[in-house]
């Protein structure tokens, strides 16, 4: 019987990527997921950039002039952004898996992620203009 | 009923032995009314008489016609074309998904059955017992003699839905976990349920009850479950300090 495709896998993680008939919480589930991963090759480019600091100050202080460069400061919005929608997202999920406001979780969602791009607007205006 | 008449196109996976899956259209007349599994019954009493398929009552309680509906899980004696297509519009019709495909639209349900059974869920519940909109303030004295059908009719589409499920084969799933809500936690049922594939493999991403259509809520009553395991946690450790 070729049923294989169907059944549950390990390797079917990125089936949690598709955002094809899922509803709200599936939605803030798929978000969850990219940005926890965005967060964490992040970290990974921070470490990679700290150790610029091993070749001299010279290197470093290059490297932070790279840095002021508009892509490099959307990239940091990115963190930023990542970082307000990743937080705010497991604020909701905490409250909700210990019973707190579980029938309203989806406008809990909507509340969260307003203020989550609320956030993104000020600091994108803030880095963009400083 | 209406007079009006819409032309549609089923998109129905097919599945036969070891035969890789295809898709196969049917053009068909319909009653935008009537119900999709009106639409796939048709398709095999004058189209296809191989096509597989499950349906028993016709209203929701027998949990045997679930099936993905332009990808989203859905019991498809309730589900109005109306409701997933337009006049000249596709319906794609695909088997549950995170269950082996026996054929066609047909999955093999035996796990989820098996599991119900270890947590053991019940068929029915002393109605004192149900979750009902309006419970009277004062049951009568020998109301617990009145039986109801649990909610649950173990049609498996928030098993379909749920993420975690996808990737995890030894995962309970939301239905299991809601019957172990519903019937409570054991002695036998809590180091099944508080375990790694029993109700810390839930991720929130709540599609189990956006998707169950008889009003378990299997999300909540998952996090229910979480609360009840973490008091019984601490307190079994208080008592022991």
């Amino acid at each position: 019987m070729n049923e294989k495709s169907n059944l549950p896998a390990p390797r079917k993680f990125l089936s949690w990527f598709n955002p094809v008939g899922r509803q709200t919480g599936g939605w803030a589930f798929i978000l969850n997921r990219i940005t926890a991963l965005g967060l964490t090759l992040f970290l990974y480019i921070h470490l990679l950039v700290l150790g610029k600091l091993a070749q001299g100050p010279n290197a470093y202080d290059s490297f932070v002039r790279l840095t002021h460069q508009p892509l490099f400061i959307f990239g940091e919005l990115l963190v930023v952004a990542a970082a307000f929608l990743h937080g705010l997202n497991g604020v909701r999920i905490v409250l909700t898996t210990f019973g707190i406001s579980v029938p309203y979780q989806k406008q809990f969602f909507y509340a969260l992620m307003t203020l989550a791009i609320i956030a993104i607007v000020i600091f994108g205006y803030h880095m963009f203009t400083s | 009923m209406s007079d009006n008449k819409w032309n549609i196109t089923l998109k129905i996976h097919r599945q036969k032995e070891d035969q890789p899956p295809y898709f196969q259209e049917f053009h068909l007349e319909v009653d935008p009314d009537e119900y999709v599994l009106d639409a796939v019954e048709r398709v095999w009493a004058f189209m296809d008489r191989t096509l597989c398929f499950r349906h028993a009552c016709h209203h929701s309680t027998c949990g045997a016609c679930g099936m993905r509906v332009n990808n989203v899980e859905k019991l498809t004696c309730i589900t109005p074309i109306r409701a997933v297509t337009q006049d000249g519009g596709v319906i794609k019709v695909e088997p549950l998904r995170n269950f082996p495909v026996v054929s066609d639209l047909v999955v093999d349900m035996s796990n989820l059955y098996a599991r119900m059974e270890m947590v053991g869920a019940k068929a029915v519940l002393p109605v004192t017992q149900a979750e009902i909109e309006r419970p009277p303030a004062t049951w009568p004295a020998d109301a617990e003699q009145y039986l109801r059908l649990t909610d649950c009719i173990e049609c498996g589409l928030c098993i379909s839905a749920c993420p975690s499920a996808a990737t995890s084969p030894s995962y309970l799933g939301p239905a299991v976990l809601a019957a172990a809500q519903t019937v409570g936690l054991t002695a036998e049922t809590l180091p099944i349920i508080d375990s790694e594939d029993g109700l810390w493999r839930c991720h929130s991403a709540f599609e189990c009850t956006a998707v169950c259509p008889s009003a378990v809520d299997p999300a909540r009553r998952i996090m229910n479950l979480r609360q009840q395991v973490v008091r019984q946690r601490l307190s079994s450790l208080l008592k022991k300090s």
